[in-house]
């Protein structure tokens, strides 16, 4: 109850979250109240907002304020779905060396340490690029998940080898408890703040990694996203076409979401860890 | 030799490291894109078949069989054939194998698109823009932003009022964001810069003054969008490692004593730079992603396009030359990084000579 009273009264968090939630209720009440129709012509290609297209068209004359909600669900749902793939990879790896130590930490660490150097867009590109037929939003996902959990690996093996060596895990052992029981009962309670954390960045990593990719043509065959909306407006020339309703609305939904996301980290930290207050 | 030299010896043990790290990532290069159905010569065909009779399509392919080492070749050159008349593949692991090879020799084969081009012909025409672009964004950007948050920390008040919310803004904007904004702003709205491209469309790439002078125009903005956001990651690092610093004993102690500002500065910029220095080695890969976004965004001539264009027409070779290519120079520069890590950090000499 207390972590609530902190949270709350801490402005980044409040800021952070809200800003979240908004982008959440958009994404998920936003076609209750509006018609989204992404498949429709509403008028000509990049005809500026009016009555009748709010945010005006894209290329196709498609209503702007459609792709952009449907967009923003794929992006969330990426981000969420990448976020989780990133963190349950990254935890496992990092809290099973941490805690393991001897050889398998020492080949977990140089398998992380490895993957940490080659830049996962590298990796992301030879993945996606491969699977040029079935480019699914889902698939998208996993593949982000699996190649970004690197960092996630390294933080959270720092912490559980640190917990490691305290009383209560040796206490534990001496009672016989097994790997695993210690590791869920005794480690990774400890550790659930710390992860919640991982998550919310893995999270906009994740909506970030999709943007870049679909910035590269990579993008989902099966959706649209906000990196796709932005790939189709730079390909299709709205920059010079002067449609600014075709790119900027994406890019701050895009900014919005990150931002967020990295300042309710930021306030997390703040009061999950009383050191860093002042 | 090693035993009595800790710097050397940390570097010894990292080339060994790197060493394993390459054939890793040379791997990744190898077997990821063939994870997919994709046959590079299926998508040859598809394009040059077309008005070919079955024969002369029959020994085209055969030649691009032959060429990306697909299929077993006998002693006198001819692809050998099964009872039904179909090619015999070569077993994966001695296209393995042969691409190894390849590849330590600085061969990446030929380009699906361009045909006969050799990808490292492409490749040689992209990686000085390339380079121009990130090496001086990265290098500059890590130093600048470094010596502005040492400054923010220290001395608070108005500069750092101004610089942190700065700072904070230029990292939280994703990369292609800003680029985009650049681009309309200062190259289409205000058009200050020209928006697109690498140089004037009239010249060619030589060494003269009017290419230069037009080359360094169209660098501006791209320069400008990798710049800020290292700039902006950097400054934010450095302010907080040096607050953590100025709660230490050392600099109170220091100041305690009257000792100059300049000189207490320079002791603490030393010690906050080394986690910003394994922080550049571990960020280089978001940063070298980030900058071939912006190629795109701006449309320069470099890997960041090549990877584009051989992305929507399946061009293969060119795709894993690049990201090959690319992978090994991050790994360098990480490599160079460590380098300078085990040159600067008292403690490796300490561990290692003292310690043990």
């Amino acid at each position: 109850m207390k972590l609530f009273k902190n949270l709350l009264k801490s402005p980044g968090f409040l800021l952070g979250s809200s800003l979240f939630l908004l982008t959440l209720v958009l994404a998920l009440l936003g076609p209750l109240f509006i018609d989204v129709d992404t498949r429709t012509r509403v008028g000509l290609a990049f005809m500026p907002p009016s009555a009748k297209a709010p945010l005006g068209t894209d290329h196709l004359g498609l209503d702007m304020v459609s792709l952009l909600i449907q967009g923003l669900r794929s992006s969330l749902y990426v981000g969420f779905l990448a976020g989780t793939v990133a963190t349950i990879v990254g935890t496992l790896i990092g809290v099973y060396g941490g805690y393991k130590g001897g050889l398998i930490d020492d080949i977990l660490t140089v398998a992380t340490n490895l993957f940490l150097v080659i830049p996962s867009l590298i990796v992301l590109i030879l993945l996606s690029s491969s699977l040029d037929e079935g480019r699914s939003l889902t698939l998208i996902a996993l593949i982000i998940g699996c190649t970004t959990w690197t960092w996630s690996a390294r933080a959270v093996r720092a912490q559980a080898s640190s917990i490691r060596a305290r009383d209560h895990v040796a206490l534990a052992r001496i009672n016989g408890y097994g790997t695993f029981g210690i590791v869920m009962l005794h480690i990774l309670p400890y550790l659930l703040s710390y992860i919640f954390m991982v998550f919310i960045l893995q999270t906009a990593t994740g909506i970030l990694s999709e943007a870049s990719i679909s910035l590269l043509g990579l993008g989902p065959y099966d959706s649209i996203s906000l990196g796709k909306i932005l790939n189709e407006a730079i390909r299709n020339e709205a920059l010079s076409d002067g449609a600014w309703w075709a790119f900027a609305p994406a890019m701050v939904l895009i900014t919005v979401i990150v931002f967020a996301l990295y300042v309710l980290n930021t306030s997390l930290e703040g009061v999950f860890n009383p050191r860093l207050r002042k | 030799m090693l035993n009595n030299n800790p710097a050397l010896k940390h570097i010894v043990g990292r080339v060994g490291w790197y060493l394993v790290t390459f054939l890793v990532a040379v791997t990744i290069n190898f077997f990821l894109p063939r994870l997919g159905d994709a046959n590079p010569v299926d998508t040859i065909m598809a394009k040059v078949s077309t008005g070919l009779d079955t024969k002369s399509a029959r020994v085209k392919e055969e030649a691009y069989l032959k060429e990306f080492g697909l299929v077993e070749v006998d002693a006198q050159g001819k692809v050998k054939r099964d009872a039904q008349g179909k090619p015999v593949p070569t077993p994966l692991s001695s296209q393995f194998v042969n691409y190894m090879g390849m590849s330590l020799q600085g061969d990446l084969g030929s380009s699906i698109l361009q045909h006969p081009k050799r990808v490292s012909e492409i490749i040689k025409t992209a990686i000085p823009w390339t380079i121009a672009l990130q090496l001086p964004t990265i290098i500059f950007g890590w130093i600048i932003g470094n010596v502005l948050g040492a400054l923010a920390a220290y001395k608070r008040g108005a500069f750092d009022k101004i610089l942190y919310p700065m700072a904070l803004l230029t990292s939280a904007i994703p990369a292609f964001c800003f680029g985009i904004l650049l681009v309309y702003f200062f190259g289409i709205r205000l058009e200050w810069f020209p928006a697109v491209g690498g140089y004037d469309e009239g010249l060619t790439p030589e060494l003269s003054g009017e290419f230069l002078s037009s080359a360094a125009y169209y660098y501006v903005l791209p320069f400008l969008s990798v710049f800020l956001l290292v700039v902006g990651g950097q400054a934010i690092g450095m302010r907080s490692m040096c607050i953590y610093e100025l709660g230490t004993d050392y600099v109170k102690y220091a100041k305690l004593l009257g000792v100059k500002e300049s000189k207490i500065l320079f002791y603490m910029f030393r010690n906050a730079m080394l986690p910003q220095l394994t922080g550049l080695a571990l960020a280089l890969g978001t940063m070298v992603g980030g900058a071939l976004i912006a190629e795109i965004i701006f449309s320069y001539p470099g890997l960041g396009m090549t990877i584009l264009t051989a992305i929507q027409g399946n061009d293969y070779p060119v795709i894993t030359g690049c990201t090959l290519l690319i992978t090994v120079t991050v790994l360098i520069a990480n490599f160079s990084a460590d380098v300078m890590i085990g040159l600067l950090d008292p403690r490796i000499k300490a561990v290692q000579s003292g310690g043990k």
